[in-house]
């Protein structure tokens, strides 16, 4: 037993879930559901972690969500999203998901290069042949690799995607427009990335879609904690684990921010894998009898090693994301913003993606207009919002002094509007804005703790979850399921893998 | 509990963890995922909820048995008899 400076028993779980975001939540589901006596420790008073929200002014916002990816609709069964409903016991009607419009990837000064997409893969096809003639055969021949690749094989080898892209497609042009959003939306690495994260966020995007609930992100947290609660789940807010004591290869005990020791037979982590590692001090030697440095990074089965994340072999420095959201009086289609729901553009035909040399780089990024999904006839949401999203350096935003930083926000905010708005319709009047709030690697970092302020975790995923302590899983991003609904997932098969099938 | 009894459990609970299948035409003889989208983790769910509603033990060795409903009832029943029900 762990010493103890309280004269009370510390408390015992049979398993501690570090983190209540999404991926957190669904396990503790899980777990929960089949009579484990679970507990989510979570530092913030809010749940949702990287996809939670706020209220500013009376106003809601959502903080990551542009859109639920991997949307399919009533019937189609085997995707992640159905998946993920069996698995937690959510009728899809819960979710009140509403889908996309139409969006497009736009490449060009003025997005004069487009490749429109919605929720029907056959319109992604058909703008290809039609843009691209030359290069339609090898697109299908991709579509066909992506289509019987095992993207949630738990071990497989990291390979490059630009690698295997390339051999179906010969224009860099089109080759960038296809990497364009599926980066955007989920990669954590610069310029290439693993395959498999690769076809899973190209399925996530193109095979299935996106839609959302007219009430944002909110809608789903709800569900997730309903049903966690009616399980029995126990959830401690406000209470984050700072230490993870190590002895003899497992976890002998979790150290709370307060001081308090709590135990547990099983520990899940969504912290993502760095910050997880940097939590875990050894309590003793090693059998081996070397000390292990405190916070030393030993995951076991590491998949990717510097492969696909860093092909030149340079160690990339790491990247994350400004957005802006504004709030207008009016809707952006009756402003002449058009219908479009996500536009990912960038105004070369060389996409850079990866960590800018300034603190934020505007010649890409994503548009996201809430107000154009398929809402239910006479829903919409009552103020029209934009959201605009680029690249941008992390190091180049903390440590600045707090007035540097507002006037830094301040004057990317306008940047960012400027560069954006190029890739969307002219308008003839100058929207009346109500307000606006912005996000910065800054923000990301302090309300989830993600090192370097990091969206889509580490570069390199462990795949099977696995740790170098026995009784320690990592889920979530750094897991390597990507989005919302893989984020979910992520959380129930290291739930069932790690604990629930090993009984 | 009867072999009947014991199917009918087995599709009270598949009719939980996918509600988006339709149950009223199921073949006792064919395997259930032949006849539905079933895929491991579904399985597993079976087998847990067996566990959590009965107090059965399946063991990975035996998932096997539950293929069809019809050795679904084969299997079980012994197993509901043993337990007094």
């Amino acid at each position: 037993m762990p010493d103890s400076t309280s004269l009370q028993q510390p408390e015992h779980y049979d398993v501690a879930i570090i983190g209540a975001g999404m991926s957190g939540l669904a396990a503790g589901i899980r777990l929960a559901h089949f009579g484990k006596r679970v507990c989510i420790f979570e530092r913030h008073n809010a749940i949702g972690g990287l996809n939670s929200f706020y209220a500013i002014g009376g106003r809601k916002y959502d903080v990551g969500l542009h859109a639920v990816t991997n949307y399919v609709r009533p019937g189609v069964k085997g995707t992640p999203l159905t998946k993920l409903l069996r698995q937690l016991r959510i009728d899809r009607d819960e979710f009140a998901l509403c889908e996309q419009r139409q969006s497009r990837v736009s490449f060009g000064p003025r997005g004069e290069c487009t490749l429109q997409f919605n929720n029907d893969f056959a319109l992604l096809e058909s703008e290809v042949a039609k843009t691209f003639p030359a290069q339609i055969d090898g697109f299908r021949a991709l579509v066909e690799t992506i289509r019987s690749y095992d993207d949630v094989s738990l071990d497989a080898a990291s390979v490059s995607a630009r690698a295997i892209v390339r051999r179906h497609i010969s224009d860099p042009l089109l080759e960038d427009m296809l990497f364009c959003p599926v980066m955007y939306y989920g990669s954590a690495s610069a310029g290439d990335m693993d395959f498999g994260q690769f076809v899973i966020m190209f399925k996530a995007l193109f095979f299935e879609g996106f839609a959302r609930p007219l009430d944002g992100v909110r809608v789903i947290l709800r569900v997730l904690l309903g049903k966690y609660r009616d399980a029995g789940g126990i959830r401690r807010m406000k209470c984050g684990v700072q230490k993870i004591i190590a002895r003899g290869g497992r976890v002998a005990a979790l150290v709370l921010d307060s001081g308090e020791e709590v135990l547990a037979t099983h520990v899940l982590s969504s912290a993502g894998a760095p910050e997880t590692f940097s939590m875990i001090r050894e309590g003793e030697i090693s059998e081996a009898g070397s000390a292990v440095t405190p916070g030393a990074v030993v995951p076991n089965e590491s998949v990717g090693g510097s492969g696909a994340a860093a092909p030149n072999g340079k160690a990339a420095r790491p990247h994350s994301f400004v957005e802006t959201i504004s709030v207008l009086r009016e809707q952006p289609a009756e402003l002449g913003w058009g219908e479009d729901t996500i536009v990912f553009f960038n105004e070369s035909e060389k996409f850079a993606y990866g960590c800018p040399e300034s603190q934020v780089d505007v010649r890409s990024g994503v548009i996201c207009l809430p107000n154009n999904f398929a809402y239910p006839e006479g829903q919409q949401l009552s103020e029209g919002l934009v959201r605009f999203t680029c690249l941008a350096n992390p190091q180049k935003w903390f440590g600045l002094p707090e007035e540097r930083y507002r006037a830094d926000k301040a004057q990317w905010f306008a940047e960012i509007e400027k560069s954006a708005r190029r890739f969307l319709p002219p308008l003839a009047k100058t929207p009346e804005v109500l307000a606006t709030d912005m996000f910065t690697p800054r923000t990301i970092h302090k309300y989830t703790g993600h090192v370097n302020g990091a969206i889509y975790g580490s570069p390199e995923k462990i795949r099977s979850g696995r740790t170098h302590l026995g009784n320690l899983y990592l889920c979530g991003t750094d897991q390597g399921f990507l989005g919302i609904i893989g984020a979910m997932l992520s959380g129930i098969s290291m739930a069932n893998y790690h604990i629930l099938a090993k009984e | 509990m009867t072999k009947d009894e014991c199917k009918q459990v087995v599709i009270e609970i598949i009719a939980d963890i996918a509600p988006d299948e339709d149950l009223s035409n199921l073949k006792p003889d064919l395997r259930l995922r032949d006849q539905l989208e079933l895929d491991s983790m579904d399985f597993l769910d079976i087998v847990m909820e067996l566990r959590k509603r009965h107090g059965i033990e399946v063991p990975e060795a035996d998932y096997p048995e539950l293929a069809s409903l019809d050795s679904c009832a084969e299997y079980l029943t012994p197993k509901f008899a043993a337990l007094g029900k």
